[in-house]
């Protein structure tokens, strides 16, 4: 057990509101191997992009305990913190949150510059990573003059510009058709498979849950299934968009 | 760590070039004011204390008072009084440096075909120590000439470039009321004095010819006025006691009758000028510095709206590993490039301001290395201090809020 990447136990989260309080998260416990890919479904509400953000180590839980990569995050400070999101956790969002006036070699390098590498060595790094994501020859561009599909390689690009162990992504397809999903979730399986990162991501869409091995449905805050995508019943992989 | 926050914030900066500029101008016309205004400022302290230094220093002159004869009271230095017996007898009191009776009068100078209306004071070589005063050329005249009211004279430069323009006056003779006078010298120049009269436009004889020979005397030995000088600053409320007595004693004027003259302190006169361009100077500077102020007030506003309207970009950085002192630096650089950038052009403004205003105003500017390094300073302070709290607030924000916020 102590070699998981995430391991989560008696999680809760409620939000305190002017109505009162709000349960968002109920006794989730969850845990994650290395290498594995999981895909978090659940519909609108159910807590599932509160549980990212906790997983990220953006949101802190109400209660409960939360081992990344076998330390305690409840009891790290602001900083360290910022260390995690930095070198252990790479992040992709639907929105994909590129900066607009930075170039995508700039964009990539970001996380690096948290870590006090050189110039050099950063645009190095960058630029290997973009190759990785075949958008090596748009390293100049800015994100307003590329495709939503190739913002989403440069967003990914940058979350593995620092080898994180851990990929999180949050509906990554969401923003995009049809065929340009397939494309990032090609990526996606590439990376688990050859690369042995573990992904978590969070879908609407039951094809999209199908490249991953592993399912985790969320209704009201709870886990209602976990288990292997190909068990689980129909209605646990029914669309929830 | 700075290197490549420098490059994020200049890359800000260069995204929102119009409202840099114009936070940077509030900057600029901040530190220009402060430099141009010292400038002018201390430029008027110095001609002020130039004049007080060509006074002459720990002065006291003594003048006629008013006498009162048959119920009419005459003002002051209609019966001159005072007598270079007084002055001499002056001389041996504690405490005093030099005492010059003099005895001003105007006339008309000859020379060859030049001719000059003047002052002519007629008074003792000690007038030269009291006021402090050199000579250009030649040499004064001396006690012998007192004695016997020789007709001899040191002019001063206006009225030597009247008379003489570029020949030597030394040893020629000039013409005063038809009588000649041999030139023994010239003074050195003095400028204005503080009431802006042109030093340099006098004539200087012995106290005795002016009395006997040019202008005459009501009363016999008279003078209109005696300049003392005391031998320090520490010296001089004592010496205007003793010379009261003095003159109180010698002029017999009884126990509460009012004095037949008056002592007035030049010095303290002068001090009184020099403090007030000093206040002048200062309430320039602090009236100057209200808009460096409000400069950083300004960079404080933009730098607030900055951070709102960046909220998401820093929660993108927060989501990709920035700490809390990244994102504070990063902010926080921005407002001090903004200031310091602001201030250089700044101080290149104001001294480029306070020459254009001394070539075009003729007024004494000084632009001192210590006013610029002080205007950086505060430009550099005001950056931080400004610059800190919207940083500060920057730093703080959660990463899921700044990352939620539209």
């Amino acid at each position: 057990m102590s070699d998981s990447v995430i391991r989560i136990e008696r999680l809760y989260k409620e939000y305190v509101t002017d109505a009162g309080t709000v349960p968002v998260l109920r006794d989730v416990a969850v845990t994650v191997m290395p290498g594995e890919f999981v895909a978090i479904m659940g519909p609108s509400g159910s807590g599932k992009s509160t549980f990212m953000n906790i997983l990220g180590c953006l949101d802190v839980a109400t209660s409960g305990n939360y081992f990344l990569n076998g330390r305690d995050v409840n009891r790290l400070d602001r900083d360290e913190l910022a260390l995690l999101r930095n070198q252990v956790i790479g992040f992709v969002f639907q929105g994909f949150n590129l900066l607009p006036r930075a170039n995508l070699e700039d964009n990539v390098a970001l996380p690096l510059i948290y870590r006090g590498i050189g110039r050099t060595e950063r645009l190095a790094h960058a630029n290997a990573m973009l190759e990785k994501v075949g958008l090596g020859k748009y390293s100049r561009s800015r994100p307003n003059q590329i495709s939503g599909g190739q913002q989403q390689r440069v967003a990914i690009a940058r979350a593995l510009v620092n080898q994180p162990k851990l990929l999180l992504a949050d509906e990554p397809t969401g923003n995009l058709d049809t065929r340009t999903s397939k494309e990032i979730m090609t990526l996606f399986s590439e990376l688990n498979q050859r690369d042995g990162i573990t992904i978590v991501l969070i879908t609407h869409e039951p094809d999209i849950a199908a490249y991953a091995h592993r399912l985790v449905r969320l209704a009201d805050g709870q886990v209602i299934y976990d288990g292997p995508v190909e068990h689980a019943a129909p209605e646990h992989l029914e669309p929830t968009a | 760590m700075i290197t490549p926050m420098l490059s994020e914030a200049w890359m800000a900066m260069w995204a929102n070039r119009l409202r840099t500029i114009l936070t940077m101008l509030g900057m600029v016309i901040g530190v220009g004011a402060v430099i141009l205004m010292l400038a002018v400022g201390q430029g008027a302290q110095q001609q002020v204390q130039a004049s007080i230094a060509s006074m002459g220093s720990n002065l006291f002159i003594i003048l006629s008072g008013s006498t009162t004869s048959g119920g009419l009271r005459m003002g002051g230095g209609a019966i001159p009084t005072l007598t270079v017996a007084d002055a001499q007898s002056m001389e041996d009191l504690p405490s005093i440096g030099s005492v010059a009776p003099s005895s001003p009068g105007t006339a008309q100078l000859v020379y060859g075909p030049n001719n000059w209306s003047t002052q002519i004071i007629g008074t003792t070589p000690s007038y030269l120590q009291v006021r402090d005063w050199q000579l250009a050329a030649g040499s004064p005249f001396t006690d012998s000439d007192i004695r016997s009211a020789t007709r001899v004279a040191l002019v001063g430069q206006t009225v030597a470039q009247n008379l003489f323009g570029e020949e030597n006056p030394v040893e020629k003779t000039i013409r005063i009321k038809n009588s000649p006078y041999v030139v023994l010298g010239v003074l050195a120049a003095k400028g204005q004095s503080l009431d802006g009269r042109d030093q340099d436009d006098t004539v200087l004889v012995p106290v005795t010819t002016a009395q006997r020979k040019l202008f005459g005397t009501q009363f016999a030995g008279t003078v209109r006025f005696i300049m003392v000088q005391a031998d320090s600053a520490e010296a001089m409320p004592r010496v205007e006691k003793s010379i009261n007595e003095l003159l109180r004693q010698r002029h017999r004027i009884r126990e509460g009758a009012d004095n037949d003259f008056s002592v007035r302190n030049l010095t303290a006169m002068a001090n009184t000028a020099a403090e007030t361009a000093q206040v002048m100077s200062l309430m320039l500077g602090a009236i100057a510095s209200i808009s460096l102020l409000v400069g950083g007030i300004g960079i404080m506003n933009i730098m607030l709206v900055s951070v709102t309207e960046r909220t998401r970009e820093i929660g993108i950085r927060m989501a990709i590993g920035a700490r809390g002192k990244d994102i504070l630096l990063q902010f926080l650089l921005e407002a001090i490039i903004i200031s310091v950038i602001g201030c250089l052009i700044g101080v290149l403004l104001g001294v480029g301001g306070a020459l254009a205003v001394s070539k075009i105003s003729g007024m004494a500017v000084v632009v001192t290395i210590s006013s610029i390094l002080m205007a950086f300073a505060v430009a550099a302070a005001v950056g931080i201090f400004f610059g800190w709290y919207p940083a500060r607030k920057a730093s703080l924000l959660r990463p899921i809020d700044a990352l939620r916020f539209q």
